[in-house]
């Protein structure tokens, strides 16, 4: 109590010293005055007198100094004094100040974006949502892809049977078309189950969220609850819009919430616009009621943990509950388990897509400060030269090393904390920079906001302190080197005691060009992979093909008007001047959502008992293996004939037919795919499916007339322009039925292009980041360069008068530029080999090796160094020796 | 090194100042140096300057309260008083003392340490 008492007093004593300084004075001259006068008293003459009251108090000013000292806090003032002292240095040097606050800012700046899309995108995905630690994303797993989605039926057993899990929610991403007036948009939407809102504890500013009973019931609840974007935007803020109906995939919805400003619902990547009940799950996925059927995997959704729950403890009881539930239903659930995923992992939104991205960006931007911090640090060490003489002044008089060190600090962290708020500033704007490299989609683009929350700004202060030490660490142990008497005599300059600090510089150059170096091979690779990547052959023509969608489920049809709808158009498409061929089928290769998969049974393919055959399919019109360029290796193609009224078939893929009938042609053979028996009438060759880093696997296709649903994309072959197409296909719709809305029209090459856009941000951060570290490379090998010139002036004076040329001269120091940069090279080398593995997925065909990124990021680099060296070379050979002789 | 006997000093001193207050009522500084030298009996001799820093620590823990006033022969000085939670931590001190020199001096009796 006392201490922070007296702690406090002392605090307040900082200020106002001057006054307490006078009145201490007047105390000890009250004091002396009193001995004095005892002493004369005494009988002292009146210096005897004097001289032994000043001797008996002892020395005045350490009297003064140590009550000084009590007065105040000592360690603050200094500290004031310390921050006071810096600004004033750096304010007399602004160009280095701005040059070294600028480095920092980059660098802080690059840790702190990345800090904060790693927050708003892996770990605190979705604003305003409570709790996100305590949320898991949920994934049903099978024997061969990693992850599949989860029905309805399993996941209602689940939530009774897991006691660790406190709700379970339904999250799965749609979209339709929102025809409001005259403008018709693409929105996107969730199904959710109707504990969603409550669980997830968002509440709806106007009505209601969802009741417990809108989960059952087919298409029972058309109710939906919209965004507050959607609200203000196309509803322009109607306060009555609470009960008002909306027309949404041909079915009228009954508005019955908006949710809060700031929710965007729960998928990374995309905001959402509207929620329904998963009861309407019909009207949204197209093809059936799937709440009844355990076979039906749609899902994607979330657990919540009980508060104390780790994921370890709910996988042992999800997993336990999953093999009751494969014993229970073997037909549908035979070797299927469940998952759970920690949010940053989830696999079926963009966090899964990023992660591997954000991952290898927090190591670049590592790199990156690091590689700021050593120039700064030589920023800080030629200023350390110029005030050798002023530190070697204030060791001289008395000021403990201790004490340098911490005036030496102070100044890195004015620097670094200038830095810092510059970083934070970026990182700021940068926030929803990641969106722009991501191409939008049907009009909407995509929503990958940073959040700069506490956390973030915690991170970025550590990231200040650490820069601190490394840039106010260098001077510092070089001035605790300070050899007082030999830097006393050798007054200022010459190279004299130089030798150990360019030491240093070099060190710290040497550093710089490594890290640069191991960036630069780490962009070759990405750039590398990336170009494999765009120019492998998917196995479908990319060129000449154009890709879109008539939304007929959005327009309300069903599958009787879809098929005349999409006969007629076919018609229509076929005649128009300069298409070859066209065709729709279910789904589009290397798109978001899943294909279709079931179980077959192969004539005379016996499976191991463990094993259940599943394979993807696709549904595909007439003609598609022409349309899409996909070579047919034996058999036909489907025709008009295979419609319903004809003989079941199917064509499968050159892996399917290797697995199941083993070298013999399995043309004319049997399959049976959902109990019903097919005819294999060809083989097509392989081609990517889902992703273009798939290896090959089994795939087959059936005719769409033989297993019709509404939902389809269109394909046209044709030479013109997706423009000219898109003009041409809506005037087209639109005679038809003007409610109906296309989707837009791309290249299948764009489709390939968007399926790598991670590939693609991460070789364009990677790149632009490599790029900066090389300049910050270059200026730190600039300058070392010509502050070795200008210090060896004399030197250099002295061998041009003894004969040595300018282009001797211009070699010596290019050779020492270069010496260095090898060095770094070298060094770089190394550390690539061992890194350029963590890039693992993110390469494709290329490995972390490849001699040609390594032989590239050489070149790059040696480039480099040779312009950084070439002006303090060319500054070396015109030197004028009498000058330089003269100098010293 | 210094610091430390300082701090030594400062200790046993603070409680010396307290007494001395105690004893002799409001007093300035040189009054209080001379007073603790000759109660000494002269055998704390220490610089007079290093009694002020621990007048203005005990000051500002509350212990004791300071007064601009004039001496007996007329001269301006600064008086110090004890106050009452100085009275209170002298008792304190001066238990805590005794209770020290009486251990202590348990263990350095001499009947003691022939057993």
């Amino acid at each position: 109590m006392r201490r922070i008492r007296a702690w406090l007093v002392r605090f307040a004593g900082i200020f106002g010293k001057d006054r307490c300084g006078r009145e201490f004075a007047a105390e000890i001259e009250s004091h002396l005055q009193l001995h004095i006068e005892d002493n004369l008293r005494a009988g002292m003459s009146p210096e005897e007198a004097r001289r032994t009251a000043l001797l008996k108090l002892g020395g005045i000013e350490q009297t003064k100094e140590s009550y000084r000292d009590r007065k105040g806090q000592p360690m603050i003032e200094t500290m004031l004094q310390d921050l006071r002292f810096g600004f004033r240095m750096l304010r007399r040097s602004p160009g280095f100040c701005l040059l070294a606050i600028l480095c920092l800012t980059l660098g802080i700046g690059a840790n702190a974006a990345v800090f904060g899309w790693i927050e708003g995108i892996l770990f605190r995905p979705y604003p305003a949502v409570a709790h996100q630690e305590q949320l898991l994303a949920v994934s049903g797993t099978d024997r061969e892809s990693g992850r599949t989605a989860i029905s309805w039926p399993d996941l209602v057993d689940l939530q009774k049977s897991c006691t660790l899990i406190d709700s379970f929610i339904v999250s799965k991403i749609m979209g339709t078309t929102l025809s409001l007036g005259d403008r018709a948009e693409r929105i996107t939407g969730s199904i959710v189950s109707a504990n969603y809102f409550d669980a997830i504890g968002v509440h709806p500013i106007l009505g209601r969220g969802f009741e417990p009973d809108e989960d059952s019931g087919r298409n029972a609840h058309p109710v939906t609850v919209i965004s507050y974007q959607l609200w203000q935007g196309r509803f322009k803020g109607d306060p009555q819009i609470i009960g008002k109906t909306q027309r949404l995939n041909g079915v009228l919805h009954t508005i019955v919430g908006v949710t809060p400003e700031g929710f965007y619902g729960t998928f990374v990547g995309w905001a959402m616009q509207f929620w329904v009940p998963v009861s309407m799950v019909e009207v949204f996925q197209g093809s059936a009621y799937k709440l009844e059927d355990r076979g039906a995997r749609w899902i994607e959704g979330f657990a919540r943990l009980k508060p104390g729950v780790t994921l370890a403890q709910a996988q042992e009881e999800i997993s336990a509950a999953a093999k009751r539930l494969e014993t229970a239903y073997p037909a549908t659930n035979r070797g299927r388990g469940i998952k759970l995923w920690p949010l940053w992992q989830t696999p079926f939104n963009n966090a899964g897509t990023l992660l591997p991205t954000l991952e290898i960006m927090l190591a670049v931007v590592i790199f990156v400060l690091l590689i700021a911090c050593a120039n700064v640090g030589n920023l800080l060490l030629v200023r350390s030269f110029g005030r050798r003489h002023e530190l070697t002044v204030r060791l001289a008089i008395g000021a403990g090393r201790g004490r340098l060190l911490k005036q030496l600090l102070t100044e890195g962290l004015i620097l670094s904390a200038l830095g810092a708020a510059g970083g934070l500033v970026v990182a700021y704007w940068c926030r929803h920079a990641l969106v722009l490299l991501f191409p939008a989609r049907g009009g909407v683009s995509m929503h990958l906001p940073g959040e700069i929350d506490w956390r973030v700004l915690a991170l970025s202060a550590a990231v200040c302190l650490i820069a601190t030490l490394l840039i106010g660490l260098v001077p510092a142990i070089q001035a605790g080197k300070i050899d007082l008497a030999g830097a006393l005599k050798a007054d200022s300059g010459g190279s004299v005691g130089g030798h150990g600090k360019s030491r240093v510089r070099s060190g710290l150059v040497l550093i710089q060009v490594s890290l640069s170096f191991v960036l630069l091979v780490g962009a070759g690779l990405l750039l590398q992979s990336l170009q494999r990547i765009r120019t492998t052959s998917p196995g479908f023509s990319t060129r000449e093909v154009l890709e879109t969608s008539v939304l007929l489920v959005s327009a309300g049809y069903d599958v009787q008007r879809a098929q005349s709808f999409q006969d007629e158009l076919m018609d229509r498409v076929k005649a128009l001047p300069g298409v070859e061929s066209a065709v729709f089928a279910r789904m589009t290769p290397l798109s978001y959502g899943y294909y279709s998969s079931s179980q077959i049974a192969v004539d005379g393919y016996q499976p191991p008992p463990e094993e259940q055959p599943t394979v993807e399919y696709n549904e595909v019109g007439p003609g598609y293996f022409a349309t899409l360029g996909i070579p047919l290796v034996s058999g036909r193609e489907f025709t008009r004939a295979d419609d319903e009224k004809a003989a079941l078939v199917a064509i499968v893929n050159e892996t399917m037919a290797a697995k199941y009938w083993r070298g013999r042609n399995p043309i004319g053979e049997r399959v049976q795919v959902k109990g019903r028996w097919m005819q294999v009438v060809g083989v097509a060759k392989d081609s990517k499916y889902q992703s273009m880093r798939e290896l090959p696997k089994q795939f087959f296709y059936v005719p769409r007339r033989q297993n019709f649903s509404v939902g389809a994309d269109l394909y046209i072959r044709t030479r013109l322009s997706p423009e000219t197409m898109a003009a041409t296909l809506a005037r087209e719709v639109h005679a038809m039925d003007p409610d109906v809305a296309l989707y837009e029209v791309i290249t299948l090459q764009e489709q390939v292009d968007r399926s790598t856009s991670p590939q693609m941000v991460a070789v364009t951060l990677v790149g632009v980041l490599g790029g900066l570290a090389l300049l910050l490379a270059a200026i730190g090998l600039y300058g070392v360069m010509s502050y070795a010139v200008s210090q060896g002036t004399r030197e250099l004076g002295l061998r041009m008068a003894l004969g040595a040329g300018a282009s001797n001269l211009m070699r010596l120091v290019m050779s020492r530029g270069l010496v260095l940069t090898a060095g770094g090279v070298l060094l770089g080398a190394a550390v690539s080999l061992g890194l350029t593995r963590l890039l693992g997925n993110l390469l494709y065909q290329v490995s972390p090796r490849d001699p040609l990124a390594f032989a590239a990021a050489f070149a790059v680099m040696t480039l480099a160094s040779t312009g950084a060296c070439f002006l303090p070379a060319w500054r070396a050979a015109k030197v004028d020796p009498m000058t330089a002789l003269r100098h010293e | 090194m210094k610091s430390d006997k300082a701090d030594v000093w400062q200790g046993t001193l603070a409680v010396m100042v307290l007494k001395t207050l105690e004893t002799m009522g409001p007093l300035h500084g040189y009054g209080i140096a001379r007073r603790i030298e000759q109660t000494s009996g002269d055998l704390l001799s220490v610089n007079y300057g290093t009694l002020y820093p621990a007048l203005l620590k005990l000051e500002q823990e509350g212990y004791i309260a300071s007064e601009w006033g004039v001496s007996d022969n007329n001269r301006k000085a600064k008086f110090y008083k004890l106050t009452r939670a100085g009275r209170r931590q002298l008792e304190k001190e001066a238990r805590e003392w005794d209770q020290a020199t009486a251990i202590l001096a348990r263990f350095l009796a001499p009947g003691e340490q022939r057993s």
